[in-house]
């Protein structure tokens, strides 16, 4: 199987906010021969999409491009820039309003949008260009006592049309990925729901309220731990998290636990 | 000497600027710390900080390495470019030993060397590289301001007039020197203070010398044969040699001097090189007097700045020395402009043109702000661009004067909420839904800031919704309400139907709207496939720009003073 790829998008919160996801997720797709390549990237316009469309496709738009500069594919662990870079992808395709501007800004760096870029988020990455199976063989210490929570977060599973993550409605993809690591998951009403962060310090009280909802069902369903793969989902759950509510813990660290990564920092949890 | 008066003048300037910063860092209100403190306890705190980190033999280490990698060796502009660490090394080295060798000269070289004379090597020589140096770090300084788009985008006219005033200073020093060399008037001058002899006979001999070999532009010119060299040249070492070497090893000076010889007479009649003096004198004294109220004061806080910061991130620090941090960070910016070129968030200044979205800029918003000299126009700009900030630190790390910028946005984002510019979620808190239909109706922007996909005004986007309350049922803000008609005024079906009324308005400043958390839900689940999601991002988008818009125009209309009424506590149910 040819080495693999990536141009890396960490997104702006990762690495200030979240270094352990950052590390975890590099060290787990080294083990599995994933090359990450770097450059300086700006912001994917997620958080710009509240206060202006074009600004924030503008965004998405030249994350793009500068990939397709590269030749390289991207890969980001945020489910958040994930969603908007598709976005972005998806609009340029379908308005030529949108394509016209993008470019006539574009162009002034020398830049122009590829239409075959590929876009991955670590999931689909794990899932579809890796496998299952390959992660399974990967695996030295499985972690089938595990009970766990796919969350599955919003941005990366919808709007499905423009995201083309997994099937919006009854998506499978995390669950494949954790058993993988022979983690049991579990079935949890809530697991497609909001974490809440988008509403944080805009309004607290109701992103809290969405946030603790879904600890307490993951608690309830039996989990000791809920799966994240977005920055801004861990962030969140972070945030919330009471007394015996389950842990927020990274797909990566989950994996690198299995892998038994040693750079891995995967104390503090009994996997 | 009249002109010292300026000096003393310039050097009281400075120092009462200096002490007039310097005291600021205590008093401005920077981040919320800065209100359960006063400005006595900042600077107890702030002297207690400094003598514990000198006392301290770790921290003083970590100090004293800063001050060598950073401050001396420049390692942090070394990493952005060699070039550009080439142009400031040859910038503050030469400006700085200039002083020095130079302008210092009576309190330090001098003092060290008795034999010491301006105008013997290697101090004459010494000087000009030194010169030299500094132009060359000033020529390629403008250079890069003028090159990089980003920096030429956000130079300001300061940026280029200081580095113009330094260019000016050595300029005006080479060209003085040259003047000096060609001029017979201060060869006349010299002879009788130190030669003591006014008899021509006598001194013709020296000045054929001078002429030759010092080329000293003498009108007419001295008849130079062999007997009379010889004999200029015993003179010469009898009365000058102890002070003067040949003008060839003024490197700077000499070519110029060569240029001006055929216009020595003139300049000679116009007495030039006093004039030159004066000049020289007085940019100097300008500059000294500017230093404090320009970027030139980076000269004393960015090593200051980067002292402090090799002692760990403000967050780590006292809060009660945090707004003094922040202060002195707003001093130690030389508005190099290297922030912006790495900012995430800097190619969204190409849709939006507000400067406040680069941090090279938005920084002097940031002390405007805190200086209490804004408008409410420029709060709003400076309200924008601060929270467009996606916090992902970048800048914090290649700045170079080692400002914790990423601190000093998430302070001043505190500052400008509780100033009464929040984002634009915590501006449509302040008022209803009816009352923004009223506030935003009359400011609908220009075509030509109409976004590049608009469902909104399109009829399609709406026309299958058959009001199944399907969004509605999806919805988890929906969901957590205990009373949604309450919290959030209208449900996402009601906003749908508003739009297929074509009642965009109505709907613009509904909690619903504002309180959507972008799942996504009410899209992906929409039988009838309407855009649900996206038409009440559109919405937000559209009051962002009716809100700027609006902003803008009581701007340049100051007598309509109602389009954004004043906060007020009431109105918003569930706020």
């Amino acid at each position: 199987m040819a080495a693999l790829r990536y141009l890396y998008f960490p997104g702006c919160k990762l690495t200030p906010f979240l270094p352990d996801y950052d590390r975890d997720t590099r060290a787990v797709l080294a083990a599995l021969d994933v090359t990450l390549e770097e450059s300086e990237l700006n912001c994917c316009g997620y958080p710009m999409r509240h206060n202006d469309f074009t600004a924030a496709m503008y965004c998405g738009v030249r994350v793009l491009a500068l990939a397709g500069h590269k030749g390289l594919p991207l890969l980001t662990p945020c489910k958040c820039c994930y969603g908007n870079l598709k976005q972005a992808d998806y609009w340029m395709r379908r308005s030529s309003d949108l394509r016209r501007r993008m470019n006539t800004l574009l162009e002034k760096e020398g830049l122009f949008w590829r239409e075959d870029l590929v876009v991955r988020h670590l999931l689909t990455a794990l899932d579809q260009d890796i496998g299952p199976a390959r992660l399974g063989a990967r695996v030295r210490r499985p972690l089938d006592r595990l009970k766990v929570a796919a969350h599955y977060g919003c941005h990366a599973l919808r709007p499905g049309d423009v995201t083309q993550f997994d099937n919006p409605l009854a998506p499978t993809i995390f669950e494949r990925v954790l058993a993988a690591t022979g983690a049991r998951c579990v079935e949890w009403p809530l697991r497609l729901e909001c974490c809440g962060q988008p509403l944080w310090e805009k309004n607290d009280r109701l992103a809290l309220a969405l946030t603790r909802r879904k600890l307490v069902d993951a608690r309830e369903a039996g989990a000791r731990v809920l799966a994240t793969a977005c920055t801004y989902c861990q962030l969140q759950f972070d945030q919330a998290r009471g007394p015996g509510d389950p842990a927020a813990v990274s797909v990566s660290k989950i994996l690198a636990a299995a892998f038994e990564i040693e750079e891995a920092e995967v104390s503090g949890f009994e996997f | 000497m009249r002109l010292t008066y300026f000096a003393y003048l310039a050097a009281s300037i400075c120092l009462a600027g200096v002490l007039y910063r310097l005291g600021r860092w205590f008093v401005l209100p920077l981040g919320p710390e800065s209100l359960e403190t006063t400005p006595l306890r900042r600077g107890i705190n702030a002297g207690r900080a400094v003598f514990a980190a000198v006392i301290h033999p770790r921290r003083l280490a970590l100090m004293l390495r800063a001050l060598l990698l950073e401050v001396a060796g420049q390692r942090q502009i070394l990493r952005q470019s060699p070039l550009r660490w080439v142009m400031h090394m040859a910038l503050s080295f030469g400006i700085l030993l200039l002083l020095l060798v130079h302008t210092f000269d009576d309190y330090t070289v001098a003092r060290l060397f008795s034999d010491y004379a301006a105008t013997l090597n290697p101090y004459m020589l010494l000087r000009n590289l030194l010169g030299l140096l500094a132009l060359a770090g000033v020529i390629v300084a403008l250079a890069r301001r003028w090159r990089d788009p980003v920096i030429r985008g956000t130079t300001r006219r300061a940026d280029r007039l200081l580095l113009w005033l330094l260019a000016a200073i050595v300029v005006s020093g080479a060209v003085l020197e040259a003047a000096q060399i060609v001029s017979p008037n201060f060869f006349d001058q010299m002879v009788v203070d130190y030669m003591g002899s006014d008899d021509p006979e006598e001194i013709a001999p020296l000045k054929a010398y001078w002429a030759k070999y010092f080329d000293v532009a003498f009108t007419p010119p001295p008849a130079a044969d062999a007997a009379a060299l010889e004999e200029g040249a015993q003179l010469h070492a009898d009365y000058c040699a102890s002070c003067h070497a040949r003008p060839t090893s003024a490197v700077m000076a000499y070519p110029l001097a060569r240029a001006f010889k055929p216009l020595a007479a003139t300049m000679a009649r116009i007495d030039l090189e006093t004039w030159l003096w004066y000049a020289h004198y007085l940019i100097s004294c300008l500059a000294l007097a500017l230093l404090p109220f320009t970027k030139l004061f980076h000269l004393l806080t960015t090593p200051l700045s980067l002292m402090v910061r090799a002692q760990g991130p403000a967050a780590a620090d006292a809060a009660v020395n945090r707004p003094a941090r922040r202060a002195m960070g707003l001093d130690a910016c030389t508005h190099c402009g290297e922030c912006s070129r790495h900012c995430s968030v800097a190619p969204i200044f190409q849709v939006i043109p507000n400067r406040e979205i680069l941090p090279s800029e938005k920084l002097s918003g940031v002390a405007r702000l805190a200086a209490g000299r804004t408008s409410p126009r420029t709060a709003m700009a400076l309200a924008e661009g601060s929270f467009i900030c996606t916090a992902c630190g970048r800048c914090t790390l290649w700045c170079p004067s080692g400002i914790d910028l990423q601190d000093l946005w998430a302070a001043s984002k505190k500052d400008l909420r509780r100033s009464g510019y929040p984002d634009p979620h915590g501006w449509i808190r302040r008022h209803s839904a009816s009352q923004w239909a009223e506030i935003l109706a009359g400011h609908a922007a220009p075509a030509a800031a109409k976004p590049a996909v608009c469902l909104t005004d399109n009829p399609n986007t709406f026309w299958a919704c058959v009001q199944c309350s399907t969004c509605t049922n999806v919805c988890p803000v929906v969901a957590v309400s205990a009373d949604p008609q309450r919290d959030l005024e209208m449900t996402p079906q009601q906003v749908m139907n508003l739009m297929r009324l074509q009642l965009k308005e109505a709907a613009m400043g509904a909690r619903m709207v504002w309180d959507c958390v972008t799942c996504y839900k009410c899209q992906e689940h929409c039988p009838q496939g309407v855009r649900v999601a996206d038409v009440l991002y559109e919405l937000r988008n559209e009051a962002c720009r009716r809100l700027s818009f609006a902003q803008e125009r009581r701007a340049s209309n100051p007598n309509r003073t109602t389009i954004i009424p004043p906060a007020s506590s009431e109105g918003k149910p569930g706020a």
